[in-house]
This record gives C-alpha cells, sequence and structure tokens, in this order.
C-alpha cells in the first residue's frame, strides 16, 4: 500500500503534462488532482517521428515538421544520439491514444531539462544520502529472514569491497548506525555524476527504495530483473506463500521493472561518452 | 558484470520487441537501424577484453528489459485499469434505467437541475394464454 503510495506520488511528480505542441480541438483526458491538472492521455496528432541535430552537439525530436517541447516550455533537447532515439522510440510507437505514463525516458528527459523543483546538484546529493536505505531484516518467519540473509548477504558485501565502506543491517525498525565516513564516501561518489545522471540515479533509487540496490544497478553487477526482485523480496515471499493476483502484482512487477530499466538507461546514456579512434592500418 | 545473454540474443530479442510494438514496418523505425548499427560496431575488437563491449551489453538488456516490461504492463493496464468516471446517462443505462426527457431539451443535456430516472418501457408480448 505505501509503496503504491509512493510510486503514485512520483507518478504525479514526474509525469508532467505533455508538451507545447498541440493542435487545436485535440481530446484530453484530465485527471485533476488538488489544484493540478494532468493530461494523462491524448489524442495522436502527428505521423512521423524524427531527430535533428541541434545546437551545442544536442538532438532534438520532430514529430512531424514540429519541434517537441518539454511542459516548461523549453525546446527538447538530449545531449546523445542513444537518449534521444530511446525517446524518439518512446512517440514513434505510440498508437491512436498518446499514453504519457508509458513514456518513462521522456519524463525523466523533462525533469532533468526543466528542473521543476528547482535544485541544484548538492541539494538532490543531500536528498539521496537523506533517503539512505536502512536495510532491515525481518525477525520472522525464518523462512523470510533466510531468504532475505540469501539474497542480501552478497549486494552487501560487494558494495562494502567496492566503495570500502561498513553498511549493517538491523532488526530495529530505527536501523543500524551508519558512520560517518560511509555518508562522506557515497556523497563523494554522487558528486562524480552529472545533474542528468543524478535524476536518472534519484528515480532509480525512488522505485527500488533502495540506494545499495541503485548503486549496484548502476555500476552493472545486477541486472534490472535482479535489482526489482530484492526490492521486492519479501512481497515475492508472500506471492509464493499465498498466491499470485495478476491484477496487483503482476501490474505492480511490470511497472517497477519499466521504471527501473528506464532509470538505469537514462544514467547510462547520460554519463557515457564515446568517441571513434581509427587503428593505424600495418602492413 | 553478471553474467548476461549472448550478444545475438540480445539483438533479436529487442528487435523482436520492436517489431511486436512497430508492427510490419518496424525495419522503417529509427530503433531499429541504431541497434543494428550498434551491434555490427561492437561486435568487432582486436583487444581480448572490451569494456565497451561489455557496457553495450549491459545496456541492451536493460533496453530490451524495458521494452518487455512496457509492453507487459501497458497489456495489463488495458484490461484491468478502470475507465474512468461515465457521465450521468452512461451510468443510469448500466442499471437498466434512462433519464427523463427535460422540457425545452434533450434526456441528460440540461445541467444542474435534479435528475429522475425512469425504468426502460419494456414490451409485453401476447401469449397463447391470455
Amino acid at each position: 500500500m505505501l509503496r503504491n503510495l509512493v510510486r503514485f506520488h512520483n507518478c504525479l511528480g514526474h509525469a508532467f503534462s505533455p508538451p507545447t505542441v498541440c493542435p487545436r480541438g485535440q481530446m484530453f483526458k484530465l485527471l485533476s488532482v488538488k489544484s493540478y491538472s494532468i493530461i494523462t492521455e491524448r489524442k495522436k496528432f502527428y505521423e512521423d517521428v524524427s531527430i535533428s541535430h541541434g545546437e551545442g552537439g544536442m538532438f532534438e525530436i520532430n514529430l512531424d515538421r514540429r519541434k517537441l517541447k518539454t511542459p516548461g516550455g523549453k525546446l527538447f533537447t538530449a545531449p546523445n544520439e542513444a537518449l534521444a532515439i530511446a525517446v524518439a522510440n518512446e512517440w514513434d510507437t505510440q498508437k491512436d491514444i498518446l499514453k504519457f505514463y508509458s513514456m518513462h525516458m521522456t519524463t525523466l528527459c523533462n525533469t532533468a531539462l526543466d528542473n521543476p523543483t528547482f535544485r541544484s546538484k548538492d541539494q538532490m546529493i543531500t536528498a539521496i544520502i537523506h533517503v539512505y536505505n536502512c536495510t532491515e531484516i525481518e525477525t520472522e518467519p525464518p523462512s523470510l529472514v533466510e531468504l532475505q540473509n540469501n539474497e542480501w548477504d552478497p549486494v552487501l558485501n560487494w558494495i562494502e569491497d567496492r566503495y570500502n565502506v561498513v553498511i549493517g543491517s538491523s532488526t530495529s525498525i530505527l536501523g543500524p548506525e551508519i558512520p560517518q565516513a560511509t555518508m562522506d564516501t557515497f556523497r563523494q561518489h554522487l558528486g562524480s555524476y552529472n545533474f542528468w545522471s543524478l535524476t536518472g540515479l534519484e528515480y532509480v533509487i525512488t522505485q527500488l527504495k533502495s540506494v545499495v540496490l541503485a548503486f549496484a544497478l548502476i555500476d552493472k553487477h545486477i541486472t534490472v530483473e535482479q535489482a526489482v526482485l530484492l526490492s521486492r523480496l519479501e512481497e515475492e515471499f508472500q506471492i509464493g506463500h499465498w498466491g499470485n493476483v495478476e491484477w496487483a502484482h503482476d501490474v505492480d512487477l511490470y511497472e517497477l521493472r519499466s521504471r527501473t530499466a528506464a532509470g538505469a538507461l537514462f544514467v547510462h546514456f547520460s554519463s557515457e561518452s564515446s568517441t571513434v579512434k581509427r587503428k593505424l592500418m600495418q602492413d | 558484470i553478471q553474467s548476461l545473454s549472448s550478444p545475438l540474443c540480445l539483438c533479436q530479442g529487442i528487435l523482436r520487441g520492436i517489431r511486436a510494438i512497430k508492427g510490419p514496418e518496424y525495419k522503417h523505425s529509427l530503433a531499429y537501424n541504431y541497434v543494428l548499427d550498434q551491434f555490427c560496431k561492437k561486435q568487432i575488437t582486436g583487444e581480448r577484453y572490451c569494456l565497451a563491449q561489455e557496457e553495450a551489453l549491459y545496456a541492451s538488456h536493460s533496453y530490451l528489459c524495458l521494452l518487455i516490461s512496457t509492453r507487459q504492463h501497458m497489456a495489463l493496464y488495458d484490461i484491468y485499469h478502470g475507465k474512468g468516471q461515465h457521465d450521468t446517462e452512461e451510468m443510469a443505462g448500466i442499471v437498466g434505467l434512462r433519464l427523463p426527457a427535460q422540457p425545452g431539451g434533450r434526456a441528460g443535456r440540461s445541467e444542474g437541475r435534479e435528475k429522475t430516472l425512469i425504468p426502460h418501457q419494456r414490451v409485453v408480448k401476447s401469449s397463447r394464454w391470455t
């Protein structure tokens, strides 16, 4: 329940109104929450999607002859071709109705471009450190405790070796004592990411509810499926005991996988840079 | 890096995912050409260990997961998601009632007035016992 509430809140936070490229007379489906109006669906108003080079080496998305814009009114630009094509593919694969809640890469780019909460990089790092997961181990039933130890211990050992930190686990609701040195190490590591990558990383942490899992995923130690499994370990345990409900468990699972995969890809594309250097031919 | 599927399986999986979404014209899509181009570029290397190749494999695996999960999520969403709030006329029809015709207007079109519901008029067939 709480996970769904948090995801719903995240959905509202990230799913902004659609781009300002909008012909007249289009049908909207409005979801009004408090004083906000969030458009979740719209009739498709374009045929072709393409990408083009913009200023400063950025890539732009074109819907027919019009350029895509962010909800904040800025011109939509992606820093590299891979990200631009991923976003263009999301728009290209829409059918008669545009479903903005399925376009996670576009949403992440809009968030990075508009920065609607007006936060700096340091503020984002501080927020991530505050969200730092207190790895809590259940005390009963014993089979769940054993499952958690078997599945989580390798990841915890890996992150302790990788970053030379101490991370504990706790059976208390207050969580373990986290050394300041560990916090400083993570803060320094987060400082090496650029703003776009931090946006994606924060998104992944919010979805997985775990900084440890997010780091393991971004460092390519585990796959998206493994990260989601570990995040939902207790839920999977209960499903194994009581049975699976497709309209709740499977919907939750696939939505979490798609969001986490989008976040991981976004971080990967935002932090990579590639150059081509040809070798000299040797006779 | 965890052991992933082979590059060929990943490439085929991604192209299959694009075809499932785009349909018969998937070969003309941006993503199709880019994915093929990237897999061709990254396969040839003279190095024993190529970090770029490993990272490309990992990104491919994540993208395949994104394609499959999004498609499956949308399929379940279309089946189970609520269709939204019905208007008064539709709600009446669900329970077998209809809105009365308002003076000077069609049924259900006047706003701000209290609507009353009347049952559908039933056609009674005469039977041979009457």
